[in-house]
């Protein structure tokens, strides 16, 4: 049955997936990783003294 | 605790990716804990090979190395594939409804997750976050040809998968068959 045009079949998926990527990239850092990335700092730094 | 680094420490960017990694790292998984567990595990390993990467290169496809690299490993030594899969990804996939012409939602969320991991993650990398085909490759460790092909093949699965979705759709009438078929096509947690 009415089979929808390829090219913006494609279209639309590209949208569709950008749209859930992008919704994904929204969310909020959880506060894990930016003490995960002090903490590393830290650690070096003590080394290197 | 004041450190006072006359130099940008080029590490500092990785933070500016995490929002990328962490959506790439829940395409993969397609569970969020397991995500930000992974997403934990590649900001280890960067920060630790960072001596591995070549300043002014491109720093995402090489973070996104990592993150691919990690998952495929550590799922190789679990041996389960589809385990846990909670349906993030396929839960944010329906939320938005299809008033305007736009895929339907349903559909595409069953098709994607029909492809298998490669075709997702062309689809992901070139599709979604808007990498160009030589990065996806350079991240993927393949040609760009190569790459270019993947995501040609992806979108005319995921475009095949559809079709058939609509088309078996309205054929199937039978409630038990659709039950059987639908539960196989979305594996995941039963959540009310």
């Amino acid at each position: 049955m009415a089979r929808k045009d390829k090219s913006l079949l494609e279209q639309q998926i590209d949208e569709n997936l950008r749209r859930v990527f992008q919704k994904e990239t929204e969310k909020e850092i959880p506060d894990r990783f930016t003490q995960l990335l002090n903490q590393l700092k830290e650690q070096e730094a003590q080394h290197e003294q | 605790m004041s450190s006072n680094t006359a130099t940008a420490d080029p590490r500092d960017e990785i933070l500016e990716h995490l929002p990328s990694l962490r959506a790439f790292a829940v395409s993969l998984t397609r569970n969020s804990s397991s995500a930000d567990d992974l997403v934990q595990d590649t900001i280890i390993k960067a920060w630790k090979n960072f001596g591995s990467y070549k300043q002014g290169t491109n720093l995402r496809a090489w973070l996104f190395t990592i993150l691919r690299n990690t998952f495929y490993s550590a799922r190789r030594k679990s041996k389960r594939e589809v385990a846990d899969v909670d349906g993030v990804m396929a839960n944010s996939l329906s939320e938005k409804p299809a008033h305007d012409g736009r895929l339907q939602m349903a559909d595409f969320e069953k098709a994607f997750a029909k492809l298998n991991d490669e075709q997702r993650e062309a689809l992901v990398l070139v599709g979604a976050s808007g990498m160009t085909y030589e990065e996806a490759a350079e991240t993927c460790g393949v040609a760009t040809g190569t790459m270019k092909s993947r995501v040609n093949r992806a979108r005319a699965k995921l475009i095949e998968l559809m079709d058939i979705d609509q088309d078996e759709a309205l054929e199937m009438t039978d409630a038990p068959t659709a039950a059987v078929v639908a539960s196989s096509m979305m594996p995941r947690k039963t959540a009310i």
